[in-house]
């Protein structure tokens, strides 16, 4: 069976893979059979070997080397073209984040392939379904030169576990000087919450520039700990100073795909509806009916967040204890 | 210190965009196009370091005849001058296709720094930066919120998930902005003036030595196969609060099981 290899999204505090990596596991699996790369600093593949033989990794890639982490994503790259070189394998699949995407490009242009980014599904004959313009424009493509190479969409594909004997081989780490030049000195973490992670959230709860305030926030914030939510925001409620980047949402803030997920106080922006537009179901809380967010929303309502919102939140608390 | 700014033109993601049946190309000839809006970001940073460094402003942009508007708009801002690659040929272009025509005209130019956008709103891919700094074997400084340039000596904070990461290079290099790096400035009437005398030089394929057989969308390393409208979501409820939104609200979420 052709062999599909997954590069493995590692979550940055060491709790394990992130769940992007059982995503492009499982999508991987109409290709061939997966073989898991891990790349990172020594020790990086012991947290998530278990992981990898749950969801089907025939085989384990371990390149570790401190170079990985001291200079910004060429390593990587060129560690994955030297397996694709070895290995011949029928397609890569790779987590769509910057970074991802970073490392399928150089890829593309190491080997000679085409390569598709964000794609929310492949088949087995490698065509894949982008969601183009926002949402607005679903499309078929295909790689049609050397190894193909897709980015995977995260919360598009289902993880399915499949027993897979994750054979550990060693890979040799040796980065040329044209991959180092560019540095990273510091990893600096300014915000940490304790709610669930936006881009693995089933539900999302985000606040948009309606709410108002920093303080205001807290309305959001009780909507989303009241449905074990994570918490997101509009750009503008972010740009005003309400609530940290890092929950932002949309073109250049996070892309989610939750089962749920509830704007309050947001107008709709086709920056914003580009993050989050391929949710299951939208609900809108806006008090102008003629906010575009309501065309996009299976349930609105047109109301003040202020009152609806609370009684909301105290309604589904007294239903949790019920 | 030269920085050259590659910016591109896009379909105004305010308006309808669409494909073209007849090859499944971006429609460019009938949408309303104006500069990537994430571009601009780019072209701010450009200026701010020129403003400290001194030196010279250009603007390099790959597309079709009509993709002036974009180069103008830069100009207006401030840039110097402009280059625009245009030819037939790469209509239908790949990223991949791409990258090598823009690698082609900046081996041509002199430059000390490239500064890109994050993302260009209509392909969406987002790799442009990543594919020229493999191509030309020059660093990468990617997704900066923060540049600061002192003789060839550069540093970057990349906006992460949760912070930043500290990025150290030497010139010649790329860098690409994220929308957090700064606030684009808008032309001034003088701005809008001066940027008709600027100079645009126009080059084809064959000026910058690259075979018009290897662009376009015949030898693309990948094609749309048909793309549609995506499926309308079923017509949406919406409720008017009347004391009874939030009891509305919770009853669709039990109606779906959430609750
Ligand atoms: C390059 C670029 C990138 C961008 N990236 C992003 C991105 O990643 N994410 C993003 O979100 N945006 C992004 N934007 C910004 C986007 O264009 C919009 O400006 C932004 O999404 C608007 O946020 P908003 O909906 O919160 O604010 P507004 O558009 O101001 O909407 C606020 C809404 O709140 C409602 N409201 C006010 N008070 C109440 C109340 N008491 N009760 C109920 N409703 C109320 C109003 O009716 C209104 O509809 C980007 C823009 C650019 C140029
Ligand atoms: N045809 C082009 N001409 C000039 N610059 C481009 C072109 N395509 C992409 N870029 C630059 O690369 C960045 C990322 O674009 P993309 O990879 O297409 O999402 C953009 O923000 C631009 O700065």
């Amino acid at each position: 069976m052709a062999e599909v290899l997954v590069l493995v999204e590692v979550a940055p505090d060491g709790s394990g893979v992130r769940k992007t990596t059982l995503e492009a596991l499982t999508a991987a699996r109409v290709l061939g059979e997966p073989s898991a790369v891990v790349l990172g600093a020594p020790g990086t593949a012991a947290s998530v070997k278990d992981a990898l033989a749950e969801y089907g990794a025939a085989k384990v890639y371990v390149g570790e080397s401190d170079d990985i982490d001291a200079y910004l994503v060429a390593p990587k790259a060129e560690v994955l073209a030297q397996l694709v070189a070895d290995r011949s394998p029928a397609a890569v699949v790779i987590p769509s984040t910057p970074e991802g995407k970073e490392i399928a490009g150089r890829l593309a242009i190491k080997t000679g392939s085409g390569f598709l980014t964000d794609v929310t599904d492949i088949a087995a004959d490698g065509t894949a379904t982008q969601v183009a313009f926002a949402g607005a424009t679903v499309v078929h493509s295909k790689v049609t030169t050397g190894t193909p190479i897709y980015t995977l969409r995260g919360n598009s594909v289902t993880p399915e576990p499949a027993a897979g004997a994750a054979e550990e081989e060693t890979v040799t780490v040796a980065v040329s000087d044209a991959a180092k030049q560019t540095r990273v000195v510091d990893r600096v973490v300014e915000q940490k919450s304790d709610r669930p992670e936006l881009t693995e959230a089933s539900i999302i709860v985000s606040g948009g520039r309606g709410v108002a305030s920093a303080e205001n926030f807290s309305v959001i914030e009780g909507l989303a700990d009241s449905l074990g939510a994570a918490v997101g925001a509009s750009r503008a409620a972010v740009d005003s100073g309400f609530y940290p980047h890092s929950f932002q949402v949309g073109q250049t803030g996070k892309t989610v795909s939750p089962q749920l997920y509830i704007a309050v106080g947001i107008s709709g922006a086709i920056q914003h509806r580009a993050g989050m537009q391929t949710s299951k179901t939208i609900v809108a809380v806006n008090k102008d009916p003629e906010a575009p967010i309501f065309e996009l929303a299976d349930f609105g309502v047109v109301g003040d967040l202020n009152t609806v919102v609370p009684a909301a939140t105290e309604q589904i608390t007294a239903r949790a204890r019920a | 210190m030269n920085i050259v700014v590659l910016v591109k033109q896009v379909p105004d993601s305010g308006s309808e965009r669409a494909l073209d049946s007849s090859d499944n190309t971006v429609a460019r000839a009938s949408a309303d196009n104006v500069i990537n809006e994430m571009d601009e970001y780019a072209v701010e940073e450009a200026l701010t370091v020129k403003e400290s460094q001194g030196g010279e402003v250009t603007v390099l942009t790959v597309g079709p005849a009509g993709a002036t508007d974009a180069i103008r708009k830069a100009l207006s801002m401030g840039a110097d001058k402009a280059v625009h690659v245009t030819d037939d040929a790469i209509h239908g272009s790949c990223a991949v296709q791409t990258s090598a025509v823009i690698a082609a005209a900046l081996s041509q130019l002199e430059y000390d720094l490239v500064i890109c956008g994050a993302e260009s709103t209509d392909g969406q891919v987002s790799v442009m930066p990543a594919l020229l700094s493999e191509r030309l074997g020059v660093p990468h400084l990617s997704g900066a919120r923060k540049l600061t340039v002192d003789g060839t000596s550069l540093k970057v904070e990349r906006q992460t998930d949760g912070g930043f990461w500290a990025l150290e290079a030497q010139t010649p290099a790329i860098v690409s902005t994220w929308d957090t790096i700064n606030e684009p400035r808008y032309p001034s009437f003088k701005g809008i003036m001066a940027a008709k005398k600027k100079p645009v030089t126009t080059l084809s394929l064959a000026d910058l030595g690259v075979d018009a057989g290897s662009v376009g969308l015949a030898s693309a390393t990948s094609q749309v196969l048909d793309f549609a409208g995506r499926p309308p979501k079923g017509e949406g409820v919406k409720v008017t609060d009347e004391g009874d939104g939030a009891e509305k609200l919770v009853g669709y979420l039990a109606a779906q099981k959430i609750v």
